[in-house]
């Protein structure tokens, strides 16, 4: 206990030490390279000691007590939860392949800038504090107090796996990619790399061991994104803050679309990058943005980190620093996007290349990426100057245009470090960063999956004599289990259903967000009206997505089914109304229940806990 | 601990805050981007000020606004004898 106090006391000690060790490893692996240290093992040092780190951390936070298992002993202060939040948060999408989104959809692409940052004030305002004082170690926990029983319990564990899953299952590839690109390994090993890496973060120390890794890995992860682009905006603007300066290259972005974009012009059919609503109408824009925000407040992997934090105060505070490490990260991304069109806007398009000389002419990169299959010239990988020469003279194209360059979304961060000509050293720099964010999420998805099936599902409903000992070796096989399960998943899914991550998003707002915020702010809420808001929410919104994806569906009002909670969730919230209202109220002491939710002071209040701690 | 009336006025405040915040949040999440083409045709530290709410302003509101409610509720609960010690 003492020694557990003077680690936090000394937090700030600790991190401090922790970051300027990791600024100190990189500037001697750029050493390493100016020395002569081949690419390779560059990118070996930056795997293998990052993912020591943080197992070593791991380790150390081992555990044998159930509430440091499942909660971090509800110690963790509002800053640290923050950052651990903004790491459990910001998954491989919004490090690799946002940027690449905003680049491609311009100004639409915004519609997830904001919807993954505005969510936060849902979660302070709504969530965090309730489910903080209720004392939950899992979001079904608190469905079970609040409505009664197992059966609502059991709906809460379903769709949790199903938001959870497909969404770690993205974290799994993500984090295989990287792995193999570095390690120059097939990407099913690179999976199992990870796997590896991940296990050993959280199977020995739970919650408390993912909330210190996490917090190590933001730190990696948030230097790795901003060093890029601060060095790219030096160079092209003379100012080291992207994030003002890309103000001026939108400008001349704009420029160039009027300029070249007409008829005839190599920006022929570009969509302008600041006018709106050109990919998404305003009805999909609007739609996804509240999706994706009321998603945020119910994804179960975000909501539990709330549950660590010493008291309900320090819960809502935690929820500002939290967003506020997520927006260091978002507020920056759309400068990414915006360097990198500048540079192939004003750069790449319009070159001649009716020779072969002037195709070898255009920028390395081009061809270092196109080599891996992520940047397309005139409908080829664009391999070899000989490859994009040929096809293009087939074509008939002499000016390399709009119309014949593609660019996959993820290269745009990967790819910047190389486009401003910086040492590969920052090339590794920025592909740690992308495996701490990947490795971040899937510690706390896999943690929130696991942990349903341990408490709620074993403990609660199979064996509630259980003893602690017993509790945490189940809680750890099930970890495993679920870990396995993932990997496999992920090496035999279809690639298209990686993609629709944010489907997780609509099932949980639809499935969840309705009873937990009702639980609290309605004491004629009851478990019936519960029950079945969740099963129509969910139901609704599940039926909406596979329709529209698998059965060829028309779209309801033209909605894109990545915001299908737009219909689901009206549906959640109208079928608990009027259920409620046709079935009993709840009885006294639950409306006293809710009562005591409501004040941040008292003990907590799930029975459980209070025994355990 | 107070009493039940006094609950209720600590519940009418504590609602009455949530209510200005989720308002708040709902301006900046929606009502100021209907007005994007609007706004575009404003420079603001170079950007068009459509985009950059989107991009960067109602971020930073975003993160004003949590910590501001956080503070506020948090004399909420002190007045009415209901914060943690």
């Amino acid at each position: 206990m003492q020694q557990k106090d003077a680690f936090i006391a000394n937090l700030g000690k600790i991190y401090g030490i922790y970051t300027g060790g990791f600024l100190g490893f990189v500037i001697f692996l750029a050493i390493l390279e100016q020395l002569g240290v081949p690419n390779r093992i560059i990118g070996y040092l930056f795997v293998f000691l990052t993912l020591a780190v943080y197992a070593g951390i791991g380790i150390l936070s081992r555990t044998t007590q159930v509430s440091e298992y499942y909660v971090a002993g509800r110690r963790v202060p509002a800053v640290y939860n923050g950052m651990a939040t903004a790491a459990d948060w910001m998954s491989a999408a919004s490090f690799i392949a946002m940027a690449g989104t905003l680049y491609a959809l311009g100004y639409d692409g915004l519609a997830f800038v904001l919807g993954w940052t505005g969510g936060y004030v849902l979660v302070a305002v709504l969530i965090a504090p309730y489910l903080r004082k209720f004392g939950a170690y899992t979001v079904p926990d608190f469905l079970a107090a609040r409505y009664s029983g197992n059966f609502a319990r059991f709906i809460g564990v379903v769709i949790l796996f199903m938001c959870s899953m497909v969404y770690l299952m993205g974290q799994l590839k993500g984090v295989g990619v990287i792995a193999s690109r570095l390690l120059d390994i097939p990407i099913n090993v690179g999976i199992f790399v990870g796997l590896a890496g991940i296990l050993v973060c959280s199977m020995l120390g739970g919650m408390r061991a993912v909330t210190w890794t996490q917090v190590a890995q933001y730190i990696v992860l948030i230097v790795a994104y901003l060093v890029p682009v601060i060095l790219l905006s030096a160079q092209k603007t003379g100012v080291p803050l992207p994030q003002l300066m890309y103000g001026e290259i939108l400008q001349r972005i704009s420029e160039l679309e009027q300029q070249f974009g007409q008829p005839g012009g190599y920006l022929e059919g570009v969509k302008p990058h600041v006018q709106p609503f050109l990919s998404y109408t305003p009805a999909n824009f609007f739609a996804l943005v509240l999706c994706l925000m009321v998603g945020t407040a119910s994804l179960p992997h975000v909501i539990m980190r709330f549950f660590t934090t010493p008291s309900v105060r320090e819960a809502r505070k935690s929820v500002g620093w939290a967003l506020f490490f997520i927006f260091l990260l978002y507020f920056t991304a759309p400068s990414y996007a915006a360097f990198a069109k500048f540079e192939i806007f004003g750069n790449v398009l319009g070159r001649d290349i009716s020779t072969l000389e002037l195709a070898q002419q255009l920028p390395r990169w081009i061809y270092l990426y196109g080599n891996v299959g992520l940047v397309t010239v005139c409908g080829v990988a664009a391999t070899s100057a000989e490859a994009v020469f040929q096809a293009c003279q087939a074509k008939g194209v002499s000016v390399l245009n709009f119309a014949n360059f593609a660019i996959n979304n993820d290269t745009v961060v990967i790819a910047t470090p190389e486009i401003a000509g910086l040492p590969y050293v920052i090339a590794g720099l920025v592909a740690a960063g992308g495996l701490a964010a990947a490795l971040s999420t899937a510690d706390g998805l896999l943690l929130a999956m696991a942990n349903a099936l341990s408490h709620d599902i074993y403990y609660k409903m199979i064996d509630p004599a259980a003893s602690a000992a017993r509790r945490l070796i189940v809680a750890r096989v099930l970890l495993v289990a679920v870990a396995v399960l993932a990997a496999w998943l992920t090496i035999i899914a279809p690639a298209g259903v990686l993609s629709y991550v944010s489907w997780a998003f609509s099932i949980a707002a639809a499935g969840l967000f309705p009873a937990l915020v009702l639980g609290v702010m309605w004491k004629r809420c009851n478990a019936p009206g519960a029950i079945a808001g969740m099963i129509a929410g969910a139901g609704v919104t599940l039926f909406y997505i596979i329709g529209t994806y698998a059965y060829g569906m028309k779209p309801w009002f033209g909605i894109n089914n990545i915001s299908a909670a737009i219909f689901g969730l009206p549906v959640a919230f109208v079928v608990t109304y009027v259920v409620a209202k046709l079935t009993p109220e709840p009885s006294r002491e639950m409306q006293e229940f809710v009562e005591q939710i409501r004040i941040p002071r008292g003990e907590i209040l799930m029975e459980d806990a209070r025994k355990a701690e | 601990m107070t009493s039940p009336g006094q609950l209720e006025e600590y519940w009418g405040k504590t609602r009455n805050l949530m209510v200005t915040t989720l308002v708040l949040w709902f301006v900046f999440s929606f009502v100021v981007h209907f007005f994007v083409n609007v706004l575009n045709s404003i420079t603001f530290l170079g950007f068009p000020l459509g985009f950059y709410m989107a991009a960067q302003g109602s971020l930073i509101v975003f993160v004003v606004l949590i910590f501001w409610y956080a503070h506020r509720q948090n004399r909420i609960d002190e007045e009415y004898g209901v914060a943690e010690d």
